[in-house]
């Protein structure tokens, strides 16, 4: 870890200002990845500004949505009322995460930046691109287990690795951002990029960039909705593949439906394709596999993580069928 | 003769409880030290080749430096003949991750990033980690761990297969496997550096007091004076509280030369060093991966005609290990024809050494997986396969048993388990989930180490101490020999305090082989009973007495193992291919078991790191690097609390006349033989599909 | 660069001045010789090093030191007291829920942080029913303890101590 100055940020624009001024500046938030990339030498900021105890630990109601403060504990989020009640995908997502210590502390803008569990990266004695840009992907021929499937590049084929945010893609959440040039909002779909030739950038953040809260609109057909995790190990562990999904059913018919996917890519993975092949169709199990095929047909899996496409498929009809029998 | 009464037997709780939960139990870095410096290692980032310049400028220039070692300033070590513990003593790099230097500084946040700083550039050399069955320069060890011979051939196997009704010829595979005991290692070593010799080497006048988390204290002194070429009685090791080890800690390993090193290079100031979480993947040993060839033959009653288990797997190119992984097949069932055989590829691999039940656990999966698929292939129940092939005396040495109760284990469990409610491969189905039980067999040689001293004090007041260097790394040996001393004294428990864990005390032989308790325990007994000799009922203050562990002559007459049933219970998930183990029960048969609350503890805590073994564990060598590239606890998958639901332990009520003052074979290491293999086999039962290589992970059952 | 804090640990006020780079375990274990919690992988990956931090448990080895300036820090050293073992603590003697106890001062800060997570209703992964109340059975137990990794396996009997925890 190389030295450092540590601020604790009194309001969001002084830490936007602290951390724009500085190159080398970083926000900390609950620092369970950050604090660990430091040890290990992947990240090396010189100024940590803490953002963790700025006054945006609310979770507010809005007009049938929620409005989730970036300093909100993942364990906090998951048991809040509203959370449980009327978006259940997104409060197991949390649950199926990490740790019960770890949740106490990690935060929901710290969960979305959380960078790639990929071995090599996390390890400064082997290339990867992502850490260091042009060093090369030490991945690609290598262990690719937990790696993608679906819109990974000659460069990087790194997953992204948060159970909540595919919960939060699935559910069209949005998120607040205070940047040096003021606040904006973006769909959390579009935060995250795929790695093409600079995978050393997760996010359409630019340095100083803020994430203020999430917001997620009012979705009632999300009370019926459900987060799948495949993983080697029965907890603690992270995503070989996972489905999170909402289903709104008009007697045997598929009304609407929400649909995303962790594990398999970049980016937590909208499965826009599956959702409209679904939209209008009969919720059946054939129905489903069908979605998830079309979903599917565009993966590239790599020769250590073939299997995560039959993986995903299944996952996918498991959790639509189990939605579809709690309907009915 | 000592009557057992009082405490063997019973369920005595941990006599250092307390101190554990609430946390006052010092482990080694927890030890208080005088104004201590810390350190961190350089690595090699080559598998082979040689160091050709090293840069320790900017490191050196870090505030709070207090020195940077590398092999070209490092005190010269008296005897560099194990390359393993040879630290800091040449340029050459042997495999990635090797120790290439050290930085002492006065806080651990300096020293680590000061290393980080150390620039070291290499002349790299080709490097091979890959095991495969058909490389060339496979090669017979001279013997295999535990002093067995490599090879073993009796009567003809190949024409008993040709003859043979039904046979069974597979390849079965584990991998790389690490102990990874909760407490990293750590050597905190402190110099009374009398004078230096010419050269900066250790003169005759320097002491060593390492604090160490170690499965044997004196094993460390005497491999470390040995090392720096002192005296043994100028070098004290002390570990009263050990954080686990499963083998990792039973030996020396090179973090302890270098805390030593990097102690000597700051004179005056004691030295902590904790290898990381990471570095004990490449510095703490490991278990070898295995490629193993079972071939059974049978007749259509499925009686055994032949027995082959023929192994390849590695060891480090700088130092051999060879694990003794189909020992177990020459005792096990009974057939005319046998033959066994280990070959070694000896690659750039970090240096592999004990783990739990070396050879026995990677073993049995692969015999125990084969039984079960003989069964199948004879139609027959795997237990009645068992039990027709349960031999009268040992195949291999032709003795007796001292005791050998396996299909006592099988039925026992059997009924227990509810085996009869085992249906055919792939027919059951509850919910989305496939439902199967699978049972195997166990066994565990009992060894009783020579070399071991006890001696008992009379405190007055009715206390007695008992001291032995022995150790306890969570196994309950510490509350056993407790018992075994108050039994033996014919006192109350609680009159007794038993000291351990220092190199000072007794000599102890290391906590490994599932021997500590027979081995120190009859060295306690046989002082116990000195000391009444000596001194009978009515000793006065100060009174002591000891003596050695006696000779075992029954060893030699005795074929001496211990038996154990697996029996699991395991639910896949019919979409995604996930295991979970609803249930596990192990029966065995010990002999004696001293205390039956830890001992539970022992054999479920074997049980439980060989469902972890069947499901989860694999170290993935990146052979373009020779790197484990999974090394920490987020991707080097242990066991968690929700993989672990029902699993427990019963043993047969038996003593083993033979072994001993105690009638006790050991206990610590059975549980985690045959565990996989039950499970394994319950997969079979519940899938159809049958798994020859661990660990069996989701996407192996997927469909 | 150095900063200086001030913490409360197991009762006791504790001025500190350390390296920022110092976590909470290091400033513990290093400074204020506080060794119950231990290092196991320094990663948050293992849950030896687990601590109440206000309350809640958390994996020390991820916090920095100077992050928790004015902090209560509760460790299991801190939970027994005058050498009475804490209820969960005594629980772990009698059903021997350990075994080289060097994950038990994490576990034990752990299980007593999650009972407190589960009186006040907080649901896990595998709570069936998300909005009733949440009955703490082993299946709980394993799953919210599962940050805790024991190698010597005690887990079955981790779960037994806890289960008369949870009935009573």
């Amino acid at each position: 870890m190389i030295p450092f100055e540590y601020l604790r940020a009194g309001d969001p624009a002084e830490a936007v200002a602290a951390v724009a001024g500085r190159p080398g500046a970083a926000f900390l938030g609950g620092g369970t990845n950050l604090v660990d990339h430091m040890k290990l030498g992947v990240a090396g900021p010189d100024l940590l500004v803490d953002v963790s105890r700025l006054p945006l630990d609310r979770v507010e109601e809005t007009a049938g949505g929620l409005r989730i403060g970036a300093a909100v504990r993942n364990s906090d989020l998951a048991a809040h009322p509203l959370v449980r009640e009327r978006y259940p995908v997104l409060a197991r997502a949390l649950l199926s995460g990490a740790s019960g210590q770890l949740r106490n502390v990690a935060t929901t803008a710290g969960n979305l930046l959380q960078r790639t569990r990929c071995p090599y990266f996390q390890d400064v004695t082997t290339p990867c691109n992502k850490r260091v840009p042009g060093s090369g992907c030490s991945a690609a021929g290598g262990y690719t287990r937990y790696h993608a499937i679906l819109g990974a590049s000659e460069h990087c084929v790194a997953t992204h690795p948060s159970d909540m945010a595919v919960a939060m893609v699935a559910l069209d959440a949005v998120v607040a951002v205070l940047g040096p040039g003021g606040a904006r909002t973006l769909p959390l779909a579009e935060l995250y990029r795929l790695p093409g030739d600079a995978p050393q950038r997760d996010t359409v953040l630019e340095h100083g960039d803020l994430i203020i809260a999430v917001e997620l609109p009012h979705l009632p057909f999300a009370r019926r909705s459900a987060y799948r995790k495949v993983r080697d190990r029965a907890s603690f562990s992270f995503a070989l593949v996972s489905v999170a999904a909402a289903l709104d059913l008009d007697g045997g018919l598929v009304r609407d439906v929400r649909l995303a996917l962790g594990g398999v890519a970049h980016k937590p993975w909208r499965a826009t394709r599956a959702e409209a092949e679904l939209r209008g169709g009969p919720a059946t199990e054939d129905a489903f596999r069908r979605a998830a095929e079309a979903e599917l047909a565009a993966a590239r899996p790599l020769p250590g993580n073939a299997f995560k496409v039959a993986m995903t498929r299944n996952a996918v009809v498991a959790t639509l069928r189990a939605l579809a029998e709690e309907g009915r | 003769m000592t009557v057992w009464r009082e405490a063997v037997g019973t369920p005595a709780a941990r006599v250092e409880g307390p101190a554990k939960v609430t946390g006052r139990a010092g482990y080694t870095y927890d030890r208080p030290v005088t104004d201590p410096a810390y350190a961190f290692p350089v690595q090699a980032t080559i598998a082979r080749g040689r160091v050709a310049s090293i840069d320790s400028a900017a490191a050196a220039g870090v505030e709070g430096v207090l020195a940077v070692v590398t092999h070209r300033d490092a005190a010269r070590l008296a005897d560099t003949g194990d390359a393993e513990l040879a630290v800091l003593q040449s340029d050459e790099v042997g495999f990635r991750g090797q120790f290439v230097g050290v930085v002492v500084a006065e806080t651990p946040q300096a020293a680590r990033y000061a290393a980080g700083l150390v620039r070291v550039e290499y002349e790299q050399r080709p490097h091979d980690t890959e095991l495969r069955a058909d490389r060339p320069g496979l090669y017979a060890p001279e013997q295999v761990n535990g002093g067995f011979v490599s090879d073993t051939d009796e009567g003809d196997v190949d024409a008993a297969m040709e003859a043979a009704a039904v046979t069974v010829d597979r390849a079965y595979t584990t991998p790389m496997e690490f102990n990874s005991p909760m407490e990293p290692h750590v050597s905190v070593a402190v110099w009374d550096p009398g004078e230096r010799a010419p050269g900066g080497g250790f003169a005759e006048g320097a002491r060593l007091t390492l604090f160490d988390s170690t499965q044997g204290p004196h094993v460390v002194r005497s491999t470390l004076a040995q090392v720096f070429g002192l005296p043994p009685e100028r070098v004290r090791v002390i570990s009263p509280y050990v954080g686990g080890g499963f083998g990792s800690k039973g030996m020396p390993h090179a973090h302890n030369v270098l805390a030593a090193l990097a102690a000597w290079a700051v004179p005056g100031r004691p030295v902590k060093l904790a290898l990381t979480r990471q570095q004990m993947f490449a510095l703490a040993g490991h278990r070898t991966p295995t490629i193993q060839r079972v071939r059974l033959g049978a007749g259509a009653d499925g009686r055994l005609t032949a027995v082959a288990h023929e192994v390849v797997e590695h060891t480090s190119a700088i130092k051999e290990f060879a694990e003794q992984t189909a020992v177990g097949a020459r005792m096990m069932y009974a057939a005319p024809n046998r033959r066994t055989s280990h070959r070694l590829a000896a690659l750039d691999v970090p240096v592999p050494s004990w783990m739990r039940a070396p050879g026995e656990a990677p073993g049995f999966f692969a015999l125990e997986v084969a039984m079960d698929e003989l069964a199948q292939a004879c139609g027959l129940d795997p237990i009645e396969l068992r039990a027709r092939n349960d031999p009268e005396v040992d195949p291999e040495s032709g003795r007796p048993w001292s005791g050998r109760h396996l299909v006592r284990c099988l039925r026992e469990g059997a009924a227990r388990f509810g085996w009869a409610e085992r249906t055919a491969p792939g027919t059951r189905l509850v919910g989305r989930e496939l439902v199967g039980l699978g049972v195997a067999a166990s066994t565990y040689p009992y060894y009783r180490l020579p070399g071991s001293r006890a001696v008992v004090e009379y405190e007055g007041g009715g206390r007695y101490t008992v001291r032995i260097g022995a150790a306890d790394i969570g196994t309950g040996a510490w509350t056993a020999l407790t018992q075994i001393a108050a039994d033996a004294l014919g006192c109350r428990l609680r009159a007794v305090r038993v000291e351990i864990g220092d190199s000072d005390l007794p000599a102890a032989t290391v906590a490994g082989g599932s021997s500590g308790t027979t081995s120190w325990g009859s060295a306690v007994v046989a002082a116990c009973r000195a000391f009444r000799h000596v001194y009978g009922e009515q000793p006065p203050a100060g009174a002591e007495a000891g003596a050695d562990m006696p000779d075992d002559p029954d060893a030699e007459r005795f074929a001496m193992h211990s038996f154990g049933a697996q029996f699991a219970e395991v639910r896949v998930d019919a979409d995604t291919g996930e295991v979970r183990v609803p249930r596990m029960l192990g029966v065995f048969s010990v002999g004696r078991v001293v205390n039956p609350r830890t001992a539970r503890s022992q054999f479920i805590g074997g049980m439980t790191m060989g469902l972890s073994m069947a499901l989860h564990e694999r170290g993935v060598l990146d052979h373009r690097t020779g790197h484990v590239i999974n090394h920490d606890l987020a991707e080097y998958h242990i066991a968690t609390h929700a993989d672990v639901v029902d699993v427990d332990a019963v043993w047969l009520d038996e003593e083993d006349v033979h072994a001993g003052p105690l009638g006790a074979r050991g206990i610590g290491e059975i549980g985690i033989v045959g565990a996989a293999a039950a499970i394994a086999n319950a997969v079979h039962n519940a899938t159809g599909v049958r798994v020859r290589d661990l660990p069996i992970t989701p996407d192996v059952l997927l469909r | 660069m150095d900063a200086r804090i001030t913490l409360r640990v197991d009762g006791r006020v504790r001025p500190l001045a350390l390296d920022t780079r110092t976590t909470l375990l290091d400033a513990l274990r290093d400074h204020l010789s506080v060794t119950s919690p231990k290092k196991g992988c320094d990663h948050g990956q293992c849950g030896a090093c687990t601590v109440l931090l206000d309350g809640r448990r958390v994996v020390s080895c991820l916090i920095l030191a100077v992050t928790c300036d004015g902090a209560e820090v509760t460790t299991a050293q801190g939970l027994a007291q005058e050498g009475e073992p804490h209820p969960v603590q005594r629980a772990f003697l009698e059903k021997d829920a350990f075994q080289c106890g060097f994950c038990t001062p994490g576990q034990v800060c752990s299980a007593v942080g999650m009972l407190e997570e589960v009186k006040a209703g907080h649901p896990s992964e595998v709570t069936d029913d998300l909005t009733g109340p949440v009955t703490l059975d082993d299946e709980e137990i394993r799953e919210r303890l599962s940050g805790n990794l024991c190698r010597c396996g005690a887990y079955v009997n981790i779960v037994a101590a806890l289960r008369e925890e949870a009935e009573s």
